[in-house]
């Protein structure tokens, strides 16, 4: 655990100021309500951080609104929500992008979530299958089309486990029933059909695509968790969204499966439709992105009273906090077990620590993620010993920032749906030691000579959960900002971009 | 335990370590996918001629298409421009889309703004958005022009830009005067390049229409490159040539500065690009050329519309096709090619000479935009090699007609063959069936390398898991240079890779090559 420290929230509050300045009045005031700066609540000085601890400060903002147009704002769409995110893991079935052919060209392959398969035959996970729309499907409708493409697909991949039918923007706009055309071949070829209303224009961010693909889930798949085969025991859990980004979810499995647990449905990084079908036969879910699938952690807590556990698997002293708080619901013997798992751990983690400890203490970080890593990875950040001066979500909502004031220092710069003007110049002000953001921040903010790791794609790196991702995070971090280039910008011969005079 | 702060191992190394294999074996064991038999002999069937005849029978299913859409092409499009700021109109979605697609290739930031619209646009049509988007955009960004495109859901509920556009300025959006050139450019039509071409015969039309200046007022050549995702080396190398020449051109949208701005501190979001005041007074040309082909008919119809001379090329890579382009240039511009270009030609052809043995009947499969794999396999065919399958997502019929004409006019095009609208899943069965030695293509390819083991040469965009390579030309004769060293490289790379085994096979482990 880092020292306490604070932002200087004063400045912060002031380059909020600035960069309001720029907009038309009535965007200014829009967008005045996204932007804001954590204020200190009254907690006991050595209160534990995490969502377990008081609340640190304060950090709501405005948040799930629409983005004002013509601002360069970072977020994606429901379709990324969907088939990028919660649904492209599931790597035995067929996702289809359905309509025209970008949405799945550009997100193909894309967000590492790795699996074991054979692509093409067994796997389908890094391909980018669609029913590519001409104007003809847009003109007399994509029904027929999608009937064709769920045939040829069988033809060509006939060990595909199902089928699931990612809606581009085309679909709702035209009128096709998807819904009757999945019934209908799901039937006639004996596998589930799964039609996702994820058109890109629903919502305002990814984040509803994510509700409607936990929605998807809830009705065309749990309604098989009877027939599953699966011999239910004590201390089976569900890890519920964690995509297994870069490994993410096997850095998290092998720590629950060393303290006594045994993974049921491991959703949605590397798992098989069977496990999500099974998954009501487990005892606990265990939720590491809140965001994107807290909405079926509620459905299955009320349809078959599986109890939900927030948990944190981003540097030593939440995986700790996190393994105790998950042992507990287990009793004494999981305990034990979880105790012994962090102290096989500690050396790691204090080899780790003292390797890269002195490299990184006292370096300031600016994040802007989605999900529940603008909270989630502020304490890996600070195990480190290293500071963060602003965050802010994509696509978060009211809860999530509730919970960011349960790890956020006082005086952190919060930014809501930040926009492309506002991050570059949030980042020219504060200059911080390193920006965790996306790739579309990235080389922007490397030419103002910052130094940056993508904190979606972990920039090709991971895993980052885990113990043995925490030592691979903090490696990655010591290498973004310790690389000489960053010393290399300024050629010698001038001074602050200036040419030096001619020597005399 | 697998993990230790001296050596920390990634997920490359970390999950082939035992304790992660046994992991996986106990979850193969029980997650209800296809057994690993199954799997075995699924794997091998689609290896044969009954699947690829099955596979060539699909109608409607697209498996890993070489072809993005649209509005990609447009954003690539009005990157080339100074100051030009990108508003794609529709979903937000995209305009994210776009911009990491063209960031992960050029490894350089990517600008776009959008719209914005959700449900009630839908609803209600995206004007509103228009109005505000173009406020917004202006005062935040500060851009000479901006350059409309749309997505498909503006396009499916039919926005009118023109209009829209117009009521956005008469409300004080944007300056009456201020340029914003717009293109239509529905992602369920064509795919990139068509775009690109929509785009850049928008910003033509923009600046043109009510433009007094007649063609042929002056000496200059108008250029239009074309959607090149290594328009950074290439456009340079353009330059450089026509430089040598002496000719007076202008280039009709120039990317290379913008996808190469320099780490000294500040960031660029705008940098170099075709000025305002050259695309106006480019309706002056003596003629416009375009690099490709495919990418450019539409832009071409309409420069030869006001009078221009046009003539189009597909992508100037290789010895003949640099020689027709620098002779039409000659030609048009009355300047000779000079004795420089003329030395550089001979280098590249002996460079070729120098490593003929080794390229002579060498297969190749080749897929990317259709100019692209017109000029590749040309250039192919000139290194004696055999362009075998030759596959674009987004060719046509009569790209496959000029293909078979390419193929005839060469003893080694005889057993080649040219693949219209099909995609990466058909180029498998080929590649399984009709084996060839090399892939030519872009990153995508690497999973026909890996199921077919053929080694993937990356040429063309998108090129993500390699980096820099856009950096440099691979049209003219220094990009054949540089073209014939990728592949020759590759191959000598294979050569030795087949011959490294210390008392196996190392009998040819040569030194000399």
């Amino acid at each position: 655990m880092s020292d306490s420290y604070e932002n200087d929230g004063k400045a912060h509050e002031q380059y909020i100021a600035e960069v309001l300045a720029q907009y038309p009045e009535k965007f200014a005031k829009r967008r005045k309500k996204h932007l804001s700066v954590a204020k200190a609540a009254e907690v006991e000085p050595d209160a534990p951080v995490g969502e377990e601890g008081p609340l640190l400060t304060e950090c709501e903002v405005k948040s799930n609104i629409k983005s004002i147009p013509g601002v360069m704002t970072i977020r994606g769409c429901a379709y990324a929500g969907s088939k990028g995110v919660v649904w492209g893991p599931v790597k035995d079935m067929v996702h289809i992008s359905h309509g025209p052919v970008g949405c799945g060209q550009y997100s193909w392959s894309q967000r590492r979530n790795y699996y074991v398969g054979t692509t093409g035959i067994d796997a389908f996970g890094t391909m980018q299958i669609t029913s590519d729309f001409q104007e003809k499907d847009i003109v007399f409708g994509g029904d027929k089309k999608l009937d064709k493409v769920i045939d040829e697909i069988e033809q060509m991949f006939p060990l595909s486990g199902g089928i699931s039918v990612q809606s581009e923007c085309p679909i709702g706009l035209i009128g096709d029933d998807i819904e009757a055309v999945s019934r209908r071949k799901g039937k006639e070829i004996g596998k589930t059909i799964v039609p996702v209303r994820c058109e890109g224009f629903r919502g305002v961010s990814q984040s509803l695509g994510h509700h409607i693909a936990n929605d998807a889930i809830r009705d065309w798949v749990l309604d098989k968790s009877a027939e599953a085969e699966w011999e239910a025991g004590p201390y089976d859990v569900n890890i519920v969204g964690d995509y297994n980004i870069g490994g993410d979810a096997w850095a998290s499995r092998r720590l629950l499966e060393e303290m006594g647990l045994r993974i049921c449905g491991n959703w949605s990084g590397d798992a098989t439709l069977a496990e999500m079908e099974r998954a009501p036969k487990a005892k606990l879910n265990l939720i590491h992105c809140y965001r994107s699938m807290n909405y079926i952690c509620r459905h299955m807590e009320e349809k078959y009273g599986i109890p939900w556990m927030e948990y944190n698997f981003f540097g030593p002293s939440q995986i700790a906090a996190s393994l105790r708080k998950i042992a507990k619901h287990f009793g004494p013997e999981i305990e034990a077990k979880a105790e012994e798992v962090i102290a096989k751990y500690q050396p790691l983690v204090d080899g780790i620590l003292e390797k890269y400890g002195p490299r990184l203490k006292g370096k300031k970080v600016m994040l802007y993620v989605g999900g529940l890593r603008p909270r989630h990875v502020m304490t890996a950040y600070e195990d480190l010993g290293m500071e963060i001066a602003g965050t802010g979500y994509e696509f978060a909502h009211n809860d999530d920032y509730q919970r960011t004031g349960h790890y956020a220092k006082p005086g952190t710069l919060i930014y809501d749906d930040v926009t492309g003007y506002e991050l570059e110049k949030f980042v020219e002000k504060i200059r911080p030691d390193l920006v965790g953001s996306g790739i579309k921040e990235k080389y922007p903010v490397q030419k103002m000579g910052i130094p940056f790791r993508q904190m979606h794609s972990w920039d090709y790196s991971g895993p980052y959960h885990g113990y043995d991702g925490f030592a691979i995070f903090a490696r990655d971090m010591d290498l973004a900002i310790n690389n000489p280039v960053w010393d290399l910008f300024d050629a010698p011969w001038t001074d602050g971009g200036e040419l030096l005079a001619a020597a005399e | 335990m697998p993990q230790s702060a001296e050596k920390i191992l990634d997920h490359g190394p970390l999950f082939r370590e035992p304790e992660y294999q046994e992991m996986f074996a106990r979850k193969k064991a029980c997650d209800g996918a296809a057994s690993i038999d199954a799997t075995a002999l699924q794997s091998e069937y689609t290896k044969g001629w009954e699947y690829r005849e099955k596979n060539f029978a699909r109608e409607a299913l697209v498996i890993n298409p070489a072809k993005a859409c649209q509005p990609l092409g447009a954003v690539f499009a009005a990157a080339g421009f100074e100051k030009t700021m990108s508003f794609v109109h529709g979903s937000q979605g995209c305009a994210a889309y776009f911009r990491s697609h063209l960031s992960r290739h050029f490894k350089e930031p990517c600008t776009a703004v959008s719209s914005s619209m959700t449900e009630d646009a839908a609803v209600f049509g995206g004007l509103n958005n228009m109005i505000d988007g173009l406020a917004n955009c202006y005062s935040l960004y500060q851009p000479k022009m901006i350059a409309v495109s749309t997505t498909c859901m503006a396009e499916v509920i039919g926005d009118d830009l023109h209009g829209f556009i117009g009521n956005a300025k008469a409300k004080g959006s944007v300056p009456e005067d201020f340029d914003v050139p717009f293109a239509h450019t529905p992602s369920f039509v064509g795919s990139h390049i068509d775009g690109y071409d929509n785009s850049i015969k928008g910003i033509l039309e923009h600046f043109w229409k009510d433009n007094p200046v007649v063609a042929s007022a002056s000496e200059t050549i108008n250029i239009v490159p074309g959607f090149d995702g290594f328009c950074v080396g290439n456009n340079r190398e353009l330059g450089r040539m026509l430089d040598l020449m002496g000719v007076s051109y202008k280039l009709i949208g120039d990317a290379a500065d913008q996808f190469d701005t320099p780490s000294d501190g500040e960031y660029r979001m705008y940098d170099g690009g075709t000025t305002i005041d050259d695309l106006k007074a480019a309706k002056g040309a003596k003629a416009t050329l375009a690099l490709q082909h495919w990418n450019s008919r539409k832009t071409l119809e309409y420069a030869g519309s006001v009078g221009q001379e046009t003539a189009s090329f597909n992508y100037p890579l290789g010895i003949r096709a640099t020689d027709e382009l620098l002779m039409k240039i000659s030609s048009l511009s009355g300047k000779a090619i000079p004795e420089a270009l003329r030395l550089e030609r001979g280098r590249l052809v002996d460079a070729m000479a120098d490593s003929q043995a080794y390229l002579h009947g060498k297969r190749y499969a080749i897929f990317g935009d259709p100019d692209f794999v017109q000029a590749m396999a040309r250039f192919i065919l000139e290194t004696g090699g055999e362009p075998v399958h030759c596959l674009s997502t987004n060719g046509g019929k009569e790209w496959a007609e000029d293909m078979q004409v390419l193929f005839d006019s060469s003893p080694f095009g005889k057993d080649c063959k040219a693949y219209a609208h099909k995609d990466l899943w058909h180029l498998r069965s080929l590649m399984f069936t009709e084996p060839v030695d090399f892939l030519i293509g872009n990153s995508h390819g690497k999973y026909l390398e890996r199921d077919t083991k053929t080694p993937l040469i990356r040429l063309t965009f998108p090129i993500f898991d390699r980096h820099h390579h856009h950096r440099f030309p691979v049209i003219g004769y220094q990009g054949g240079l540089r073209v014939l060293t990728t592949i020759l490289d590759k191959l000598f790379d294979k050569l030795d890779a087949e011959t490294n085994i210390a008392g196996e096979t190392d009998i040819s482990f040569d030194l000399t090559r």
